[in-house]
């Protein structure tokens, strides 16, 4: 699904991803964890193709297509979601509204018809109560007057109506309670399927707890320094990331 | 407006320019030719006069700095003539179509009566040309002039120096009136001409109406729109006023308002600028009776080279009225828009609230916004206040939107739908609402074309 050879990438004259090495199978959920500054928020803006950063070296291939060169309208079409970790609220143009736009823009992309009002709003009736999405919230200016929780809760909304085939998720948990994390969890459990792969950014362990990963990373300073299976997160609860710093220092 | 407000002017020069003498002398020609006895005679002389000694404005104007009318107009096309059914056609081809409405058309500045519904209009409104008006002497004819601002003002000058079209419109007192009337105004044709025309409409005690007016013309044809219109909102009367300026690209554009609204009187004006060369827009707005609310908002669209300007000047007289001024520019290319609003609240205005707000977009590195928002306060117990930004599409909302998969140019789209939105919102009636919004997502599809 996704491979990440030797990535690096800058802001700026500052490099952040200094030689990033990894690979997700189709169908597996892959955790990254790491201190702050690691890199693993610039990561997903790379991914995602955030105009900010330049990458100075490396590849990315995803589903066998290079996507470095493509806009981030072209890799959502291809199938690559970000869920933000602080979504951007913007007043004036309905949920909604934006919902549908969304849709009907990458499927155009990819030379479909678009969805007719029915049925798309038919799609969000049925996707949008196991979010604890309101009709109200729905109306309102995308992400505007909502909370953390309600906000995290849109992003999951818009990948369920997206359907993406690789969902990265940077810091969804942060800012959430505990019962708030649990409705994101559920909604990002109920999209695992065996075509689907999904990039978790975490700096905590506890997400991990309601959405399990097949493979944990660590990553340093900008590179994936360690990898193993789930049992590697409760390892960095308990020891913290103290280990790689003095590596590094 | 009084004394006070008067700007201190610099000496006049006696320069004139060609399109100064060419104005001043039509003017003398049209004054002799039809002006004829009695107060509307003197009326057009005395606004001869004042052309003649302060001409067209300048930058050195304090009202006009922003937009130079004197280095703008450099040729004055002929006076239009009475339209033929051809012209009308035409020019029915070239006005937005208003859902429901009675139709009143002006072609280049001259009444169509063969295209206008004079006879059908709603129950509770009576409408008459404005020479048979002036004829017949209704008593609206009468009131020409009555609310023209103490300032010169050179567009309003040359309105009232040429005044020959236009139309008076009654609405009674108590009248609800459903049905909207459309004031058309279309410029047909390939040949340039320069048409005024004055409405003079009165609503009476407790009415409700609603009004549309709107300016479209030839794209590429150099013609000069000169209109004005004298407003009373009667007591307790309810005005909903949509003002669609969709002027060819190479027109000139020059618009006046002018306003008094009275006791308890309420007015939702709407103006859409997207239009003409140049335009200027001005509204001189009294409150002459307590509890008024006037809500003035607009959304000014211009790419190219075009040249927008609206200027405000709402003259709070009486105590315990509202007024509220929303104006949102989108600047593409090289395009300069103006902001001018001024609101004076006098000594015995207490317990005015008044709040102006203007924003502004810049979509290109070469477009220009220049704001000028001003209080001019006397009393001691109002709450009045005003802001002016003006700022680019924001990346991170930018970025957002592409992330989901749209393009570019569909993520602008709609942050600049959102934007001018804001303002469209104070239109009470959707069906207006969409047809303001049809007309701008049209404006907004063709820049990215």
């Amino acid at each position: 699904m996704l491979e990440i050879k030797n990535l690096h990438a800058s802001i700026g004259d500052n490099e952040i991803l200094k030689g990033l090495n990894l690979t997700i199978p189709d169908g597996e959920i892959h955790a990254i964890m790491g201190p702050n500054g690691s890199g693993k928020s610039t990561l997903s803006y790379v991914l995602s193709g955030k105009p900010d950063y330049e990458v100075t070296d490396g590849s990315v291939t995803f589903d066998g297509q290079d996507i470095l060169a493509l806009a981030p309208e072209e890799r959502a079409a291809a199938g690559l979601f970000l869920a933000f970790q602080y979504p951007i609220e913007i007043p004036g143009v309905a949920n909604m509204t934006f919902l549908r736009a969304a849709m009907n823009a990458q499927r155009k992309a990819r030379g479909e018809e678009e969805i007719s009002t029915p049925d798309f709003l038919k799609l969000v009736r049925q996707k949008a109560p196991d979010l604890g999405m309101s009709p109200e919230m729905l109306r309102r200016g995308v992400n505007v007057g909502f909370s953390g929780g309600e906000k995290k809760r849109n992003e999951i909304l818009q990948m369920a109506l997206l359907e993406p085939k690789l969902c990265i998720l940077d810091e969804t948990d942060s800012g959430l309670d505990i019962d708030a994390l649990k409705v994101v969890a559920h909604g990002v459990n109920a999209l695992r399927s065996p075509t689907r792969s999904m990039l978790v950014i975490t700096h905590y362990q506890r997400l991990l707890d309601h959405i399990i990963p097949d493979v944990v990373h660590v990553m340093h300073k900008g590179r994936i320094v360690r990898s193993g299976g789930k049992e590697l997160a409760l390892e960095l609860e308990e020891s913290g990331y103290a280990a790689y710093e003095q590596d590094a220092a | 407006m009084s004394a006070m407000d008067a700007p201190v002017r610099t000496p006049l020069r006696p320069v004139r320019t060609a399109a100064e003498e060419a104005l001043a002398l039509t003017l003398q020609a049209t004054l002799d030719a039809e002006a004829g006895q009695g107060r509307i005679g003197e009326v057009r002389r005395a606004a001869l006069d004042a052309f003649r000694a302060h001409g067209l404005p300048h930058r050195r104007v304090e009202e006009w700095k922003y937009t130079d009318l004197r280095a703008a107009v450099r040729d004055v096309p002929p006076l239009s003539t009475a339209p033929d059914a051809a012209a009308e056609a035409e020019a029915l081809a070239l006005v937005p179509s208003v859902p429901d409405a009675a139709r009143i058309l002006f072609v280049a500045g001259a009444f169509a009566r063969g295209a206008s519904d004079l006879a059908a209009l709603p129950e509770g409104v009576a409408a008459l040309p404005l020479d048979s008006a002036i004829a017949a002497a209704d008593p609206l004819a009468d009131r020409i002039g009555a609310l023209s601002p103490d300032r010169y003002d050179a567009a309003l000058a040359l309105n009232t120096g040429f005044l020959k079209e236009g139309l008076t419109l009654h609405v009674d007192a108590g009248a609800r009136v459903a049905r909207p009337v459309h004031l058309a105004h279309a410029f047909p044709g390939g040949k340039p001409a320069a048409g005024f025309t004055r409405t003079v409409i009165v609503v009476g005690a407790g009415a409700e109406v609603t009004l549309v007016e709107s300016f479209s013309g030839t794209v590429g044809v150099a013609y000069h729109a000169n209109h004005a219109m004298e407003l009373v909102v009667g007591d307790g009367a309810t005005v909903h006023l949509v003002r669609l300026q969709e002027e060819g690209d190479a027109a000139l554009h020059l618009g006046t308002l002018m306003l008094e609204m009275g006791r308890g009187a309420k007015l939702n004006h709407f103006s859409l600028a997207q239009g003409a060369a140049l335009s200027r827009f001005s509204v001189y707005g009294r409150f002459a009776g307590t509890g008024a609310q006037g809500s003035l908002s607009g959304v000014t669209l211009a790419r190219g080279r075009q040249h927008a300007d609206t200027t405000l000047l709402l003259d709070h007289a009486v105590a315990g009225c509202e007024s509220r001024e929303l104006f949102k520019t989108v600047l593409a290319d090289a395009s300069h828009g103006v902001f001018q609003g001024k609101i004076v609240v006098r000594r015995d205005a207490q317990k005015t609230d008044g709040r102006m707000m203007s924003k502004a977009l810049l979509l290109s590195d070469a477009a220009e916004m220049d704001n000028k928002p001003e209080l001019e306060i006397f009393a001691d117990d109002v709450q009045c206040g005003h802001g002016a930004t003006v700022g680019a599409l924001d990346d991170k909302m930018l970025f957002y939107l592409r992330s989901r998969g749209l393009p570019q140019a569909e993520a602008e789209l709609l942050l600049i739908q959102a934007f001018v939105g804001e303002a469209v919102e104070q239109v009470e009636s959707e069906a207006l609402r969409e047809l303001l919004m049809d007309r701008m997502v049209a404006w907004l599809a063709k820049r990215a074309a």
